[in-house]
């Protein structure tokens, strides 16, 4: 057992658990976005960032971040709650986020963020950066206009489908994700339309085909049921 | 007899400026002379001087020449080899020997470089003859813990950028929990203009592997890899040959010396991004994977290479390791401050006299460093920062020359250690524009995992061009520190953590600058194109015509022979082309706007 501290609490946990999963068993809520239950951590959006007080106060990402003795966790602070919304502001920014047309209006875990966090005015300049659409997929559309580089869609498929077809190219602010090393998406060998990509994206950038503004509902915790039920290796 | 060696620098520089041919005409001229079994030519590492080169250095007296071309074969040895009269014309400012008297050498202490441009990294014998090796050997009569105390007590720390204890470091990995370990050499030195790490593989490769082997009994590993960029062939060649040398002498390989211990080393090439430097990226690029930074915990310590507890170190770091083995860790903390022991390597660029590789003791000021290593700024020009750390360093003004070279010193004043990468900058640089220039650069690289590096140093860079272009405001001032504060704490790896420290520092040191740019609509230093404009003095004004021919943009209205000329503001596009093109110096840049 770790004794460990989260918003001055003392809580035990498990050896290997996450900052994240004992904070959810504590009953602490901490927001997440590419974060998906069921798939690898990938510590990559920084909106889960929280605070070892006895770390110098580094800022460690939650989810991905193990438990260790003695650590003091502040999860909970008006500073981390600025910083969560300043990097939230920071995607909103960067690509095109117009809610009122989108099929996920309603059901988007960035908007969510957006009303938990209390981000109100996004005070940097959008970039727009204008990507090209792909609806070649007979059943899904994928607008990277809309992509968040979370990488859930890239973990699900590799990680639970097994069918690899996502993956990151480019770096730095041209990073985006593409289906067999680029796409289009329709002419992917790999993709077996399982659609496990379009449930695990946060976002309206993977949908379905034919959705109108706001009918995106998605199933997310699907993942975590498929890989809950699998043999442990 | 051998009566003499010339030692010729064989680093990329010298052999970019012909170092090759030098010895073939000197190996040519010794034969015609009969001088072959007196004077013997050997190829050497990197010998600092770069922009001299080709350099060469006679033994045992220590005349340098720089700048030596094949021509110049044949009066070096009639002259100096068989009549003793050293060619003047070739001597280092003119000055005669010995070498060590030399303002650059003086001051410097060569522990890491001691071999560098003495041997010929080729050959292991000479290595051997040097002391090579007997670091390990003396470290294999000890036990593990021995040597990580000694390492600990020596107070070694990270020479690739963070600065960490070496001995805490191979102690972490020597108690985490498992049976496989490696070592890994960090040899990607991705900083722009650094080749601190090059010098070194290609000078004294050796001393690497030795130092790796080292810290592979310490820790308990039994494979190594070092890790180096596939930019360094030469480093690679001169690696490769040293590891086969060192297998068959038994130093590498199953047994090493026949004692209980093996250890073995492969080279593993970079594809070159900067960020595959970063630890946990160079792991999942040695893995096969994407070059992506993975956050730490858990360390590489704990979990590295195929998730096996995994020591990873600076290539600069390595090569000192011997020397704390061979002399002792109190002689090793001699050298140094109170919590950085030692030297360091440092390339010395920009506007400074001696511009090239240097080794200096932790704890020299900048000032002696700059202006007595490196022989201060050009004739005619003022010095004005000294950006320190690579391109995540830290810009510092002349009233902190007389702050110490050591870890803490320098980031307390915003700027850090790095790899070892000093650039110069004199009273014509533009502060902003630098600081624009290096968030340029590693926003570039940045690898895109994370938001606040990835988006947070493209803002930083819409910022900094619009306070460059003219269009800055207070507001952007503001918006530029609360993004760098974002960027610098909230990124996953060192790299957005470091990248907003130009940004910072020109704004702690260099504030003026950015509020001429601002409320004046004026470049200071004359660099940002928008924020100047171009003057025709009427007194100095011959009415010759050239400028208004020079100009691209039509910029420029006057008659022949009827000063003075005007130009159009408006229509100028501020290239200075009237100014080079004047053959009166008539035409003046001036900073600020004009309509
Ligand atoms: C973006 C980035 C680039 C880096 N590049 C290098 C490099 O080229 N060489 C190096 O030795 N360390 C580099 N580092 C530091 C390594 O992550 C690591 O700290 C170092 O290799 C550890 O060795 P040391 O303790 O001997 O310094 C880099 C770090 C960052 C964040
Ligand atoms: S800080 Fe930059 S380089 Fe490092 S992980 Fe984040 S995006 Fe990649």
């Amino acid at each position: 057992m770790i004794h460990l501290e989260i918003d001055g609490r003392e809580v035990t946990a498990r050896p290997g658990q996450t900052i994240l999963e004992v904070a959810e068993e504590a009953g602490v809520r901490i927001p997440t976005l590419c974060y998906l239950s069921g798939l690898s951590p990938r510590g990559s959006c920084r909106i889960c960032l929280v605070e070892v007080a006895n770390w110098n106060g580094k800022l460690v990402p939650a989810c991905a971040t193990p438990v260790q003795e003695g650590m003091r966790v502040v999860a909970t602070s008006p500073r981390l709650t600025e910083l969560r919304r300043r990097v939230l502001e920071l995607l909103f920014a960067e690509r095109n986020h117009i809610c009122a047309i989108c099929v996920s209006n309603g059901h988007c875990e960035l908007q969510d963020l957006a009303c938990e966090l209390g981000l109100e005015a996004v005070r940097v300049p959008y970039r727009f950066p204008g990507l090209t659409l792909d609806a070649s997929h007979g059943k899904f559309v994928y607008d990277p206009n809309r992509c968040v580089l979370c990488g859930r869609c890239v973990r699900a498929c590799s990680e639970v489908e097994g069918a690899m077809t996502w993956g990151f190219s480019g770096r730095g602010i041209h990073t985006t994700v593409e289906p067999d090393l680029g796409g289009p998406w329709g002419s992917s060998e790999t993709c077996t339309e399982c659609g496990k990509c379009v449930q695990a994206c946060p976002v309206g950038a993977l949908v379905e085909r034919g959705k109108a503004t706001a009918e995106q509902e998605k199933e997310p915790q699907l993942l975590a049921q498929i890989t809950e039920r699998r043999p442990r290796a | 007899m051998r009566r003499l060696e010339v030692l010729l620098c064989a680093g990329t520089a010298c052999l970019s400026s012909g170092s090759r041919a030098v010895r073939q005409a000197l190996i040519e001229a010794l034969s015609a002379h009969g001088l072959t079994q007196e004077v013997r030519v050997v190829e050497t590492g990197c010998m600092g001087p770069c922009e001299l080169g080709p350099v060469l250095l006679v033994y045992p007296e220590g005349t340098f020449y720089v700048r030596v071309k094949p021509e110049d074969a044949e009066e070096i040895v009639v002259e100096h080899f068989l009549k003793g009269r050293p060619v003047r014309r070739l001597l280092w400012a003119g000055e005669a020997p010995p070498l060590k008297e030399l303002d650059f050498f003086a001051r410097q202490k060569k522990v890491v470089l001691a071999n560098c441009g003495m041997i010929d990294p080729e050959e292991i014998d000479e290595y051997i003859a040097v002391g090579g090796y007997e670091g390990l050997i003396r470290a294999l009569e000890r036990s593990p813990e021995e040597v990580i105390e000694e390492v600990k007590r020596a107070g070694l720390r990270g020479r690739g950028g963070a600065g960490f204890p070496t001995g805490v470091k191979w102690e972490l990995v020597r108690k985490a929990p498992g049976a496989e370990k490696f070592v890994v050499c960090n040899a990607d030195e991705g900083d722009p203009g650094a080749f601190m790490d090059r010098a070194i593989l290609e000078g004294d490769p050796h001393a690497v592997l030795e130092g790796m082997a080292i810290a592979a009994y310490a820790v308990g590993a039994r494979q190594g890899y070092i890790y180096v960029r596939a930019e360094y062939p030469l480093a690679i060649q001169r690696l490769e040959r040293a590891i086969s040398q060192a297998r068959s002498y038994g130093l590498l390989g199953g047994e090493v010396l026949e004692t209980g211990f093996s250890f073995d080393i492969e080279l593993r090439m970079g594809a070159g991004a900067f960020v595959c430097g970063e630890e946990t990226a160079l792991i999942a690029s040695i893995e096969g994977r994407r070059g992506e930074p993975r956050p730490r915990p858990p360390y590489p310590a704990q979990a590295g290479l195929w998730g096996k507890p995994t020591l990873i170190n600076n290539v600069e770091t390595l090569a000192n390791v011997r020397h704390i083995l061979l002399q002792g860790a109190d002689w090793f903390s001699s050298l140094g401050t109170g919590t950085s022991k030692g030297t360091k390597v440092f390339a010395l660029a920009g506007q400074v006299r001696n511009t090239g590789l240097v080794e200096v003791p932790m704890g020299i000021t900048l000032r002696e460093l700059i202006m007595e290593v490196g022989g201060g700024v050009p004739e005619g020009r003022r010095f004005k920062a000294v950006q320190i750390g690579g391109p995540s360093g830290g810009c510092l003004p002349e009233e902190l020359l007389d702050v110490p070279v050591d870890y803490e010193s320098l980031r307390q004043h915003g700027a850090i250690m790095g790899s070892g990468g000093v650039i110069v900058l004199d009273d014509s640089a533009c502060m902003v524009n630098v600081a624009k220039f290096f968030l340029e650069f590693t926003a570039d690289e940045s690898c895109g995992k994370c938001t606040p590096c990835r988006v947070g140093t493209q803002m930083m860079l819409g910022l900094l061009s619009r306070i460059t272009s003219g269009q800055g405001t207070e507001q952007d001032l503001d918006r530029l520190e609360e993004l760098a504060e974002l960027v610098g704490s909230a990124s996953l790896c060192g790299l957005g953590q470091t990248a907003p420290n130009p940004v910072l520092s020109t704004l702690r040191y260099f504030r003026d600058e950015y509020l001429a740019h601002i409320h004046e609509r004026a470049c200071p230093a004359g660099v940002c194109t928008a924020l100047i404009h171009y003057r025709i003095d009427p007194e100095a004004c011959r009415a010759c015509d050239l400028c208004r021919r020079a100009c691209p943009s039509g910029a420029i209205e006057g008659v022949p022979g009827k000063p003075p000329y005007l130009i159009h503001h408006r229509l100028c596009i501020r290239c200075g082309a009237c100014q080079a093109a004047c053959p009166f110096g008539a035409v003046h840049k001036l900073p600020g706007r004009k309509e």
